[in-house]
């Protein structure tokens, strides 16, 4: 279980990174959104993985024994939708300067692949 | 006894008026406002006295954040007592001057405000009981003599001393910052009591002496001490009442305030004693020599008062008890001669239309009261016997005498404070002489008159105060000065001195005649030297301001330029390798240097969940090597990563992750795709690839293939370690009990985290509404505009069949679906609604819910066109956003009302008609506003994006602008 999902992490960085350091503006925005996904498993992954434990309490208090860490996973829903919102911003200022600049370069400057 | 919060009002007094000046007001109103608070703040003063006049202090304390020792103190003892009585009564005279000093179409609302603040933040300065709260004062005046000396902002001259007096002044204070933490650290509270109990403590401690520098370097500043004078000269660009002000009687008197302040904790070693005697030496003696050879009447008491200021920080230097005395005594009674000669230098400026001396002369005969008052003023300057300047020249030579140290050392500081005083004489003779006496020049300005009334009434205050003095000290300013010696240095510890006039035939009484005697002669030789010389011989070459100006020139224009040509830093791709690069050396020294404190072990692999991953893969891959010319695959392809990772969290016991991801890519593919229309076009194999990209495109894919490996294995190490004890225990065990909810994840969210869950959606709606502003005023690129090819095509064909009308297949495009969704619409509303309504004890809660409701709008706009949607339904998501805000930060105003910290929650179940038994925590309340936010901001940002197709290509200008 977790070298398959560290072997994921590890690969979703990787072509995250690559596509980073690309010059057009929609592989950066592919690239981040791959890292953004290889960072929340990352993070959601450092409790410790369970499968088959109870997300929900059944009583009135739970142990960490029986039920799924509840703290990583309300850290990674936040950085879900935070996420969501700097891609959304990141594609308008994207747009923008492709018509100010003419070109999808992120440095507006056209010429190099 | 007065009441111990009188100290909040006297603090708080100043700042309100200024607040009401903010807006417009009449003059008359600000005039009022200026000298009733100045009045009010004085009596209230006086009215303290019984509190401190035994050595006692009178403190007040608002707690703000006791766990990091940042409290409001007010603390009011006899030496606080004293300034307090100075900024208040000298802000009143100023006041009264300053209405007819200032043009008089001058509003002086935006004047006084700023003179009120400064009132506050000064008072703020000398009523602190804790060191930070002092330097956060010590700032303000910093920025309010900033604002005030640029208040005639059109000259040049007072744009440049403003600024040059910031960053001197601010300069200092970010040091004194420094120094009062260290002084905090090794007393371990930044309480003032306990610093000035722990001297003994703070002297021994190898971190002495940085923090004595630290503190110095803002004193020094503040006090336009050598080498920091040159800020002063250059700040009598500011308006005359400011100079009189700030910069004679209170603000630069906070250096030596602090100084005083700190002495029982700092002084009586050998650094103090050099660095701060030998700083107060040069200054005296520097300060008084240049402001002999000054032109400018405000330039020569601009001088002088860098002289005076030297000489009590000489005298605090001496480490000696009765310096300390002196000090304080020559503070008040520097500020009271120097603030009336200044506003004498004004009411000449005023009424002569000049204030160079070569120009002016004469004047007795046409402004008879103002050259007497001025005349005592400057004798008291000079120290005449019978004014008050000479009883603390007295008390400074005497000190100088007993100060002596060693053989070679002997007889220097004697020396130059005879000739310092010597030099004093000759300038007050100077400014004297020139101003009023001698010949009236031929070609002044203005026919020079007596000024108004309540234009002399503030100097000849003044000027009285330094006969009184002079005459009746034991009576006048005795108690008081007992008072602020004992609140320095302990009630017992306040050494025997007398405030007589006459003492005999003393040492000090010889060198004051010889001083006065060579200070004529000077004069007399010296007379046609002065008039005919631009600056002073020697040192006028070492110009501070020259100096300061190449400083800043290199500092904020050069080095920053050369920095910038070195380093691309306006282009993002060598900055994100660099970034990456960076990350990847620091990541590799981090596991280098620490080795893992356990054994790395196999764990078991689910083949079922290795062939996810398999796909998961591999969906990342492709979109890395498509994203540039087939955008929708890759796009597509991320999805599919993002589809598993999604798989993953529920495998993994994480059913709100799942959900919330899922619906979240939903919504961003949704976005890029309404994105892509307006990238360039992009085909393979057109352009040949060069070598020097064929080699960037090898070296990332090392640099990204090393990046994966140590994430990966990083990854890897975290998951196989064994979980500390965290606080996800804490959480388990009251979500119910405290929060309510059975879902612990909603809980943390709404409830334990609520804090930073609402800032968080303040990121979401700030993020939303910037978007929508970018939208607005969108230009595409000229080759984006036209209709898509398959539109064009489809209105072609529609075009040419009889039977149809242009548009037609554009209406019926997705009919079927499109029917559905509509039907389904009310469907998914309400499973939101459920989502939302169970969030807080199963899966779900305000995000996903909020999410889906987006999700379920934007079908709509896709099946029916934005047009038919906006016609059927009022989407306001901007009101959305605003009501989501207000509820989310209502709910936890509300728990205020309840005497509770903010966002706590209640909790209480209830039973409801068809519904059932139902929690009502509050936090439900406080998710309800984040499930808004969630729907305005996301439908806004879609639907901003989707408008753009919407909106008529620029052909047609005019209309084009308000399309959207």
């Amino acid at each position: 279980m977790e070298l398959v999902l560290a072997a994921a992490i590890g690969i979703l960085a990787a072509s995250g990174t690559w596509l980073l350091l690309r010059p057009r503006t929609f592989q950066v925005i592919i690239g981040l959104t791959l890292i953004s996904y290889a960072v929340n498993l990352f993070i959601f992954s450092i409790g410790g993985l369970r499968t088959g434990a109870d997300p929900v309490l059944h009583h009135a208090a739970g142990d960490i024994a029986q039920y799924a860490d509840p703290l990583p996973q309300a850290l990674v829903l936040t950085a879900i939708v935070i996420g969501f919102a700097t891609t959304a911003l990141f594609l308008v200022v994207l747009l923008t300067s492709r018509g100010l600049t003419g070109n999808d370069h992120v440095d507006g400057e056209d010429g190099t692949p | 006894m007065p009441d111990a919060t009188l100290p909040s009002a006297i603090l708080a007094l100043p700042f309100a008026a200024a607040l009401l000046l903010l807006r417009p007001r009449g003059r008359r109103l600000a005039v009022w406002l200026m000298t009733g608070t100045a009045l009010l703040g004085l009596l209230l003063s006086l009215w303290l006295y019984p509190a401190i006049a035994n050595g006692g202090a009178l403190r007040q304390v608002i707690p703000w954040a006791p766990g990091l020792g940042l409290d409001l103190v007010l603390r009011v003892d006899g030496f606080a007592w004293l300034f307090m009585l100075l900024i208040c009564g000298i802000g009143l005279l100023v006041g009264i001057y300053a209405r007819y000093y200032m043009p008089a179409d001058d509003p002086l609302a935006r004047f006084f405000a700023l003179l009120l603040a400064f009132m506050g933040s000064m008072l703020g300065i000398v009523m602190s009981g804790n060191v930070i709260q002092l330097v956060f004062f010590w700032e303000l005046t910093s920025l309010f003599s900033f604002l005030l000396i640029g208040y005639w902002h059109h000259g040049a001259s007072a744009r440049d001393g403003a600024r040059m007096a910031l960053v001197v002044t601010s300069g200092g204070g970010l040091c004194l910052f420094a120094g009062v933490l260290l002084l905090g650290h090794v007393v371990g509270s930044y309480d003032l009591d306990a610093i000035l109990a722990a001297g003994d403590a703070v002297r021994a401690h190898p971190w002495y002496t940085p923090t004595l520098l630290l503190i110095l370097l803002g004193a020094f500043t503040k006090s336009a001490q050598f080498p920091f004078h040159f800020w002063l000269p250059q700040a009598m660009s500011a308006p005359t009442p400011v100079s009189a002000y700030l910069h004679s009687a209170t603000m630069v008197k906070a250096g030596v305030f602090l100084l005083v302040r700190f002495w029982p904790v700092l002084a009586g070693t050998e650094q103090w004693f050099w660095i701060v005697g030998g700083v107060g030496l040069v200054t005296l003696i520097l300060g008084a020599y240049a402001a002999m050879f000054e032109q400018d009447l405000k330039g020569v008491l601009a001088y002088s008062t860098i002289s005076h200021l030297g000489l009590i920080t000489m005298l605090v230097g001496l480490g000696s008890t009765l310096g300390v005395v002196a000090a304080i005594f020559h503070i008040v009674n520097h500020a009271t001669f120097k603030a009336s000669l200044f506003m004498a230098a004004g009411a000449v400026d005023h009424e002569a239309g000049t204030r160079d001396l070569r120009r002016l002369g004469g004047l007795r005969r046409f402004m008879p009261i103002t050259a007497t008052l001025a005349l005592v003023a400057a004798a008291a300057m000079a120290g005449v016997p019978l004014l008050n300047g000479f009883l603390s020249k007295e008390m400074f030579f005497a000190e100088t005498l007993a100060a002596r140290q060693g053989p070679l050392l002997d007889m220097i500081p004697v020396v130059i404070a005879v000739a310092a005083s010597a030099f004093g004489v000759t300038y007050s003779i100077r400014f004297v002489r020139g101003v009023f006496f001698g010949r009236v020049p031929a070609g002044l300005p203005r026919e020079p008159h007596e000024p108004p009334l309540w234009m002399r009434f503030p100097i000849g205050l003044l000027a009285l105060a330094c006969l009184l003095v002079g005459m009746l000290p034991a009576q006048v300013i005795g108690p008081s000065l007992r008072a602020a010696a004992a609140a320095v240095l302990g009630a017992g510890q306040v050494p025997e001195y007398s405030l007589a006039v006459w003492h005999g035939l003393t040492t000090p009484l010889l060198m004051s005649v010889l001083a006065f005697v060579a200070g004529c002669l000077l004069f007399v030789s010296l007379r046609r030297r002065f008039a005919a010389l631009e600056t002073a011989p020697l040192t006028g070459r070492f110009s501070g301001k020259r100096i300061f100006e190449r400083v800043m020139a290199v500092v904020a224009a050069d080095l920053p330029q050369r920095i910038e040509r070195r380093y691309p830093s306006r282009r993002l791709q060598p900055q994100l390798l660099l970034i990456v690069l960076l990350a990847l050396v620091a990541g590799t020294l981090a596991a280098t240097s620490a080795p893992f404190g356990f054994r790395p072990r196999w764990s078991s692999v689910d083949p079922a969940f290795a062939l996810l991953w398999l796909l998961g893969a591999a969906c990342a891959i492709g979109a890395a090597s498509q994203a540039k010319f087939h955008r929708l695959a890759a796009l597509v392809l991320t999805g599919g990563a993002g589809l598993v990772s999604c798989v993953s969290f529920v495998w993994l016991s994480a059913p709100d992750l799942a959900a919330t991801q899922l619906l979240v890519e939903v919504v961003t593919t949704i976005l890029i795709l309404l994105g892509l229309r307006w990238l360039p076009k992009r085909i393979e194999g057109l352009a040949a690839e060069s070598r020097v990209h064929r080699f960037r495109r090898r070296r990332d894919m090392v640099i990204a293939t090393a990046a994966g490996l140590g994430v990966a294995s990083l990854a890897y190490a975290a998951m196989m370690h064994p979980v500390a004890d965290s606080i996800s225990r804490f959480f388990l065990e009251r979500a119910y009990i405290e929060g309510g909810g059975h879902n612990v994840v909603n809980v943390i969210l709404v409830d334990f985290r609520g804090f930073d869950t609402l800032g968080e959606i303040s990121v979401l709606a700030i993020v939303a509404l910037t978007v929508f502003a970018l939208l607005r005023r969108f230009r595409p690129a000229a080759e984006s505009i036209n209709v898509p090819l398959q539109q064009q095509r489809q209105t072609a064909l529609d075009a040419g069949q009889p039977d149809r009308a242009v548009d037609h297949s554009l209406t019926d495009y997705l009919m079927i679906p499109g029917l559905i969704i509509q039907l389904m619409f009310p469907v998914i509303l309400l499973f939101g609604l459920h989502l939302f309504l169970r969030g807080h004890d199963l899966p779900g809660g305000g995000f996903v819910a909020g999410i889906t409701v987006a999700v379920a709008l934007i079908l709509l706009y896709m099946a029916r066109g934005a047009r038919w949607v906006e016609t059927h339904l009022r989407v306001l998501p901007v009101r959305w956003i605003g009501l989501g805000l207000l509820l989310a930060a209502g709910t936890g105003l509300a728990s205020l009302a309840f005497g509770r910290p903010f966002l706590t929650s209640y909790f209480h179940y209830a039973e409801l008609p068809l519904l059932g038994r139902l929690p009502l925590a509050s936090a439900v309340l406080f998710d309800l506003g984040v499930f808004c936010v969630v729907v305005g901001a996301t439908t806004l940002m879609l639907i901003a994006l989707a408008h753009q197709s919407l909106r008529r290509p620029r052909q047609l200008p005019a209309t084009a602008e308000g399309e959207s």
